[in-house]
């Protein structure tokens, strides 16, 4: 129990400490990688709670895809600091607002589940020596939710065909040559054998 | 006290006592793996390989530890310190943590976890931080065209790792890694899923950045890549990295395609040999393929890379996923 609690406040501490460095890093490069460090804790987290396959999916997804993109972007910007940092009175107002609103809804969320009439979440997952909570959520997932889960699909890939249509060119403005046409040259037309004579040239 | 002893103390030692063990043995096959890297491809092309140090050159990876370690790190101007130094020891942790799960014999993976699978693949796909907050850091082009090449590559290969690891998962019916092995004592995965076995030795080549898709460290380029400014150990701990990853990867299709630790027909006298020396067969077969691949396939050109991950393997590997499920469903 006391590892356990030890592992919790270890990760607990590292997740909230880099979730601020990432606002408070001058550099945005460090900002992500602050922001992965966080990612990483929440993953442990999740498997403290027994939620390997939540953890798990954590780190293949947000750490090993959409962050990786993500530090890629930024990367290559090419950022002015000083000149970052001279809008921030103007952008204060609004800023704040945002953050006072998801305050306000956590503070209600935490409000709701506390009180004692709440009413019950959904099914809690059988205990792990049962059944490995991989098949709990499939179970869920594909029966109870089938339909919710239909929709995120649609969803996804609709977003999915709106990426490929802003990056789609009219072929005449394609830029790959076809792969077949350059397996297709042979030597006898792209080399020509030719017997130089010194200082002369062709 | 005497409980906190009992309880806590000894679970850990333990623990650690098997890290330990696994790190050793580690070490000791790659230094060898290293070895025979560089003979398979000395031989290929008519040279002698290291032969001078030790009976056969046998020790010429011990030599080369020793003379990396006493080597000066060098620092590049303007690199940022911390995240330089942090990259290289990234690679060698998580090519190094992933053998946690790792089951060599029936029963001696260090943590034999349900979601075995998921933790490898987790793990690999965060390899590519290594290179790219090395490549960034260095503060030079090279180093930085390679980190973007390396993450581009990496990502694109990735999803189609990611297919052929479900085709394997459906018929398992597991995400654990003795589990998948056990499933494969009538047959091994490979004979029912030979596509995707040929696809996974293919992106694992890209996952793993192995000639010929060995892209970010390009010599010919870019001089050599994310690796171009790290000098010593540092460049040591990239070097191990790197390899210690291809042993995973060897290892990962042992377990998936190879019925790991079992032999290859269950008769008299293949299956009075020991699990794990059936296992380190299997696994040192497919590195000599890595090492003969190395040594015969000129490099791809980087838009014939993402091409073939995009438009061949992730069409391919996504139509057996669904075959696969059909198959299973209806017959």
């Amino acid at each position: 129990m006391i590892l356990e609690a030890a592992a919790f406040y270890f990760f607990a501490s590292v997740c909230i400490t880099s979730a601020l460095a990432v606002i408070i890093a001058r550099n945005p490069v460090r900002s992500v990688l602050f922001l992965i460090l966080s990612f990483c804790s929440a993953a442990a987290l999740f498997i403290l709670l027994g939620a390997e396959f939540l953890g798990l999916i954590l780190i293949v997804v947000y750490v090993g895809a959409v962050a990786v993109l993500f530090l890629f972007v930024v990367m290559m910007l090419d950022i002015d600091f000083a000149e970052l940092r001279l809008g921030l009175l103007k952008h204060l107002p609004v800023g704040g607002l945002v953050g006072l609103v998801l305050l306000t809804e956590l503070v209600l969320v935490l409000l709701i589940t506390l009180a004692p009439s709440a009413t019950k979440p959904a099914a809690p997952a059988p205990p792990l020596d049962v059944t490995p909570n991989t098949n709990a959520i499939g179970e869920i997932l594909y029966t109870d939710y089938f339909f919710f889960f239909q929709v995120a699909g649609i969803i996804l890939l609709v977003a999915m065909i709106g990426a490929i249509v802003l990056t789609l060119r009219p072929p005449a403005q394609r830029k790959g040559l076809p792969p077949a046409e350059q397996i297709a040259r042979s030597p006898s037309e792209s080399v020509k054998k030719r017997n130089l004579i010194s200082r002369r040239g062709i | 006290m005497m409980e906190f002893i009992t309880d806590i103390l000894i679970p850990l030692a333990w623990i650690i006592a098997h890290c330990l063990a696994i790190i050793t043995a580690l070490l000791l096959t790659l230094a060898f793996a290293m070895y025979m890297d560089r003979k398979i491809w000395a031989a290929v092309q008519l040279r002698r390989g290291p032969n001078v140090v030790g009976p056969w050159g046998l020790l010429q990876s011990f030599a080369d530890l020793l003379k990396y370690v006493f080597k000066e790190p060098i620092l590049p101007a303007g690199a940022s310190i911390g995240i330089y130094f942090l990259a290289p020891f990234i690679t060698f942790l998580l090519a190094i943590a992933a053998w946690a799960v790792v089951p060599v014999n029936l029963g001696w993976a260090v943590a034999d976890i349900n979601a075995g699978v998921l933790y490898l693949f987790a793990v690999s796909s965060l390899m590519v931080y290594g290179v790219l907050m090395g490549g960034w850091a260095s503060n030079s082009k090279y180093a930085f065209l390679g980190a973007l090449r390396s993450a581009a590559q990496m990502v694109s290969y990735e999803v189609s790792l990611g297919f052929v690891i479900i085709t394997v998962l459906l018929l398992a019916g597991s995400l654990n890694l003795t589990d998948i092995v056990l499933a494969q004592q009538g047959m091994w995965f490979c004979i029912p899923l030979l596509p995707m076995f040929v696809v996974f030795f293919i992106s694992a080549l890209a996952e793993t950045n192995r000639p010929p898709f060995d892209l970010p460290e390009a010599e010919s380029e870019l001089v050599a890549g994310f690796m171009v400014e790290y000098s010593s150990t540092p460049f040591l701990l990239f070097m191990i990295g790197e390899l210690a990853a291809v042993i995973l990867m060897c290892a990962l299709m042992t377990i998936l395609f190879l019925g790991g630790w079992l032999p290859p027909v269950d008769i008299h006298p293949l299956n009075a040999v020991p699990g794990w020396l059936w296992f380190f067969a299997k696994v040192f077969v497919l590195f000599f393929f890595f090492a003969m691949v190395k040594a015969m396939v000129p490099r791809y050109r980087y838009d014939q890379l993402m091409r073939l991950g995009w438009k061949v393997f992730l069409p391919l590997s996504l139509f057996y996923v669904v075959a696969t499920a059909t198959v299973l469903t209806f017959i």
